[in-house]
């Protein structure tokens, strides 16, 4: 069974119904999700044997009809902690890392009695755009097998897409949910900095970095935030505010919202078929019943700048932690201690990541803190004051995800321009505001994706308008045809 | 090629790192990152007198742990994970540098 | 020509807590090797620190002992440095904003009062540690996290001896709040110095030397004095004092080079994103502050002028918070003043040395310490007797019923003791014509009949009193 089209609720009907058992479903998405690797490679690990134990478990102890995830087979990705299975950040480094513990998200997607039945591929250390730099290959787009799936969160992107699970987790540093969820026609949801623990997601850039689920479409999603959410004592970053359940009331519509139409996020780089599918979302909240109108992020344009100071000095000493000696990668070839961090570092990562943390090192080294760092974060604060002025009249944004939808293997070889590809994305990570994309159109039979930004916490509106979006046009109903004609 | 950073600076920031460069890569990665630092002197176009820097943007202050003892009995696990390690200490090659603080 | 020293002191202070700074494990002294850590401690991919509220508190706690200014907004950052001790390789400390600024603590050398100053006192985390074997290192993570204050002096300090009274006064500072055991025997307080010396009159300071492996206050002193003096040679046959770390050696207290500094290390400080700042409130400081133990200055102030004791007898009283509890705990119930300082510094403070313990670690207490010294005030028992009752207490036992059970209540009551001295007296008229004779011998026999007739109990005093009032009837 593939789950394409599928979505939770009906799956989770058959399973009350007795239509299907719990071990049985597990078997057929191990299966399809095995026939789709020779095409994709959505996956590090397909954890065949926990997984059918778990789904066993569950059959025994039945299925509560109450949650609707019981027994529904997702996938992580492989930078959150999974106790006992290899967790490897797409990296030589933890190539052979088994932790001995699993991350917050993953034990509360465990406690709601979902069946994870692997680990997704993604760019090294979460570095990257379109899931080309992982240790274990690159992950193809199921709607184009010569195209990416985006990044870093690829693999879980294109797990969903493929129809392997009804749903995966990603993080989003930069855009790395949003920007794979739009190349594969799906729904991604970056929540508010703080909704989601962060207590077993391998750091890249800690002020960033948020966990959020990708899924077949927007109901979906909000089932999964609703089990993820929350304040975790080992994050004290997370927030303690409440969660509501993102479900509720989720088809109220979008009558009398208000959305901004940022001016500069449709501009220079964005390409003319993502412009046109933008304008026509709006034209279709317009038609709704909302009031669309443009708006102005000024500062937004340095958002890639700021971000490419910011994140990699974070991550220079976050990763300053895989040094060969209590864990991870160890070289061989090392005759003294200097040699022992230097080769297994060396040996251990790749050139992307080797990139950014010399970038890092260098926005931080002596002298260049307040010239770079310093004053990265100062704009950082502008940025953040551009989405407090809009939000100040307006419930929602709208703009597109990426500025192009996905484009071809090895296309991009030069960092810069891999770069610019987060550029309508990096700004809602900088203010930690929540953002989503959802399935808006189609280019040459590439989707096309479309970005909601919402006020902090304020998750629950986003899902009203998305929801609204899907229930009115039929975009997320069509489904790759993997392998097959291009 | 950007003259934003030399090949010096870019073995001085890989060496801070425990990163080593070979002669082929040294090039390469100062291209690359001349390039990217290209755009940093962009931001200095934004007038940022009177504004604070935001290092973060969670909405929690003040959230501490009670001065509670919790030993967790992780250390058998960590030790059988680790690369190296013996009579219940994790073993490395000798320091010779004794320089660390 | 003369020169002038500058000497600049940072000192670690280990905090008692229960957990460690950023993880709940266990703090703490000789537990088997990395037992005390978790993934936390070890750096683990994907773990995050927090921040123990019991050291922010004690930060405040020190601040306030040291009359520094409580910085309200603190935040933590990272210094990031490879060592295989150091598992995330960034130690969480407090580089941008310190704890607190500008304090001061008061020295007395050779009666020469000063003041020193406080630039800044951070907390921070304590790294694990290394041990050497043949081919290999090992590391222990016990220590990991452990968390440390470390506190910066102002250039206020000009010799090795008011380094000495710096380092002296300080930790008698920091030990009365009890948030530390500051014991340098067991690295719960740690010093690093640097020392420079500049002709008279010149402005700038000269270069800066720094001091390791200085183990003792007493090593601290040394190892200054000789910098001082290799410093002020150097400069007179007109050399360069060259910045330089160097090593104290304690065989034949001289220092060593261990490393020439270039320029300064790269420690790419920023703040640490996992740790929400702090917003310290006023009344959280109040709060603190009201619960503040009184430092020992005062207590030495308050023992000279109200209780009337000596300076030096004040001094020894304060050497310990303990002792100094105790001695204030005698006074409230009632022991004399005197007595009592005497007692301790005496009696408990050899018996203490003898045993190699702390007060709290014994018998004694102050009530029954007090009870025995109005026994003696009253004379009830002689001093002699005292040191009796005192090993009694010592062994668990309560001073008054030890008293009554062996007999030991002197006989000072001269109804009682009267008739025994007339059967004395009638039995021995051949003294008391010896005593009229100008023999003052005669006394000493006819008391040691007294005593002997009272086994001993009676009190001399009153023995001799009665007696020479009876004989000269």
């Amino acid at each position: 069974m593939n789950f394409l089209n599928k979505d939770i609720t009906s799956i989770h009907q058959s399973l009350v119904n007795g239509d299907i058992t719990v071990e049985q479903l597990t078997k057929e998405a191990i299966e399809n999700s095995k026939n789709n690797e020779k095409n994709i490679n959505a996956f590090i690990t397909i954890d065949e044997e926990n997984a059918i134990k778990r789904a066993q478990e569950i059959d025994k102890r039945g299925i509560n009809p109450d949650n609707l995830l019981s027994g529904i087979p997702v996938a992580m990705k492989d930078n959150m902690l999974t106790k006992d299975v290899l967790t490897s950040a797409g990296s030589k480094m933890l190539s052979n890392f088994k932790p001995i513990i699993s991350g917050t998200a993953v034990n509360k997607m465990l406690d709601a009695d979902t069946v994870s039945i692997g680990k997704t591929n993604m760019d090294e250390f979460a570095m990257g755009s379109s899931t080309e730099t992982s240790y274990y290959g690159k992950t193809h787009n199921p709607w184009n097998l010569d195209k990416v799936p985006g990044g870093s969160s690829g693999g879980s992107a294109a797990s969903v897409a493929a129809g392997d699970v009804l749903a995966a987790l990603g993080s989003d540093t930069g855009g790395s949910i949003r920007q794979p969820a739009a190349f594969n026609g799906i729904v991604g949801m970056k929540p508010t900095y703080g909704r989601v623990s962060r207590w077993g997601l391998i750091a890249f850039a800690s002020s960033f970095d948020q966990i959020g689920p990708l899924t077949n479409n927007v109901y979906d999603n909000a089932l999964v935030l609703n089990h993820i959410a929350g304040h975790d004592e080992h994050d004290l970053t997370s927030s303690d505010k409440e969660v509501p359940d993102f479900t509720s009331n989720i088809d109220s519509g979008v009558k009398g919202m208000k959305i901004g139409l940022p001016k500069e996020y449709l501009g220079e780089g964005v390409s003319d078929d993502v412009r046109e599918a933008i304008k026509s979302a709006a034209d279709k909240y317009r038609e709704m019943g909302a009031d669309v109108e443009e708006v102005s992020l000024p500062h937004s344009k340095y958002g890639v700048t700021a971000y490419y100071i910011i994140a990699p000095s974070e991550a220079s000493s976050n990763l300053q932690r895989f040094d060969g000696i209590r864990y991870g990668y160890r070289s061989e070839n090392a005759k003294n201690l200097d040699q022992l961090y230097v080769k297994s570092r060396s040996e251990g990562f790749g050139d992307e990541v080797k990139r950014r943390i010399m970038l890092g090192t260098y926005s931080l080294s002596a002298g260049f803190f307040d010239a770079y760092f310093k004053k990265a974060a100062e704009v950082r604060t502008l940025i953040t004051k551009d989405f407090q002025n809009v939000f100040q009249n307006y419930d929602l944004i709208l703009t597109p995800t990426a500025p192009t939808p996905a484009f071809g293997l090895d296309e991009n070889k030069d960092p810069l321009t891999m770069y610019m590809n987060d550029v309508l994305t990096i700004p809602v990570n900088m203010a930690g505001l929540p953002g989503m994309s959802l399935p808006a159109g189609f280019s040459d039979g590439l989707p096309i994706g479309m970005q909601l930004i919402g006020k902090p916490f304020d998750e629950t509106t986003m899902y009203k308008a998305a929801y609204a979006f899907e229930k009115n046009t039929d975009f997320h109903k069509q489904t790759p045809k993997i392998g097959g004609d291009k | 090629m950007s003259e934003k950073i030399s090949k010096n600076t870019v073995s001085h920031v890989a060496s801070l790192a425990k990163l080593e460069l070979t002669d082929k890569q040294l090039p390469y990665f100062t291209d690359q990152l001349g390039n990217i630092m290209g755009i940093f002197d962009s931001l200095n176009e934004v007038d940022t007198t009177d504004v604070e820097p935001t290092f973060s943007v969670t909405d929690q202050i003040n959230v501490m742990r009670e001065d509670i003892a919790d030993n967790w009995g992780e250390r058998d696990q960590l030790l059988q994970n680790a690369p190296d390690v013996a009579d219940g200490l994790i073993r490395t090659p000798t320091i010779i540098d004794e320089s660390g603080d | 020509m003369n020169f002038e020293t500058t000497i600049g002191l940072e000192v670690h202070v280990e905090l008692k807590t229960n957990s460690k700074i950023f993880s709940p494990s266990p703090v703490g002294y000789g537990a088997e090797a990395n037992l005390n850590t978790n993934v936390i401690d070890w750096g683990y991919p994907g773990v995050l620190p927090t921040t123990n509220k019991g050291v922010v508190k004690d930060g405040i706690v020190a601040a306030l002992a040291l009359h520094a200014n409580v910085n309200q907004h603190p935040h933590f950052d990272r210094k990031n440095y490879f060592y295989p001790d150091n598992p995330k390789a960034y130690q969480i400390t407090q580089q941008d904003t310190p704890d607190a600024t500008d304090g001061w603590i008061e020295i007395d050398v050779d009666g020469k009062k000063k003041k020193i100053g406080i630039e800044e006192m951070h907390i921070e985390e304590d790294a694990g540690k290394n041990s050497h074997g043949k081919n290999y290192s090992y590391v222990d993570l016990n220590r990991q996290g452990t968390p440390l204050i470390e506190i910066v002096s102002k250039p206020d300090i000009a010799s090795p001896d008011e380094a000495y009274a710096y380092l002296e006064a300080l930790r008698q500072r920091i030990l009365f709040t009890g948030i530390s055991d500051v014991k340098m025997e067991e690295g719960s307080m740690r010093v690093d110095v640097n020392i420079s010396i500049r002709p008279y009159g010149q402005k700038e300071f000269g270069t800066k030397v720094e001091l390791k492996n200085l183990n003792s206050f007493n090593y601290v002193r040394k190892g200054l004095a000789y910098e001082e003096k290799r410093q002020r040679q150097i400069l007179m046959s007109g050399g360069k004092i060259q910045q330089q770390t160097r090593r104290f050696d304690e065989n034949n207290g001289t220092t060593i080079l261990m490393r020439v500094k270039e320029g300064s290390d790269d420690y790419r400080y920023f703040p640490e994103p996992d740790l929400p700042s702090l917003n310290i409130s006023n009344k959280w400081i109040d709060d603190i502050n009201s619960k503040m133990p009184e430092m020992p200055n005062s207590r030495r102030n308050r023992y000279v002028n109200e209780l009337g004791l000596t300076e030096y007898d004040a001094m020894v009283l304060t050497q310990t918070k303990e002792m100094s509890d105790f001695f204030d705990k005698m006074i409230e119930l009632g022991a004399d003043v005197k007595m009592a300082s005497n007692y301790l510094q005496g009696n408990v403070n050899a018996y203490l040395n003898d045993k190699q313990v702390d007060l709290s670690q014994t018998e004694i207490t102050p009530e029954n310490l007090t009870t025995m010294i109005k026994l003696i005030e009253d004379s009830t028992i002689s001093s002699k007797m005292a040191k009796k009752v005192f090993k009694a207490i010592t062994e668990g036992k309560e001073p008054e019923k030890f008293v009554n059970d062996n007999g030991m209540v002197q006989l000072s009551d001269p109804k009682k003791l009267q008739p025994i001295i007339d059967e004395v007296l009638s039995n021995n008229p051949q003294s008391i014509e010896d005593f009229h004779n100008g023999k003052d011998r005669a006394i000493g026999f006819l008391v040691g009949q007294i005593m002997k007739q009272t086994r001993g109990k009676a009190n001399p005093q009153v023995v001799n009193k009665l007696l020479m009032a009876s004989m000269n009837k």
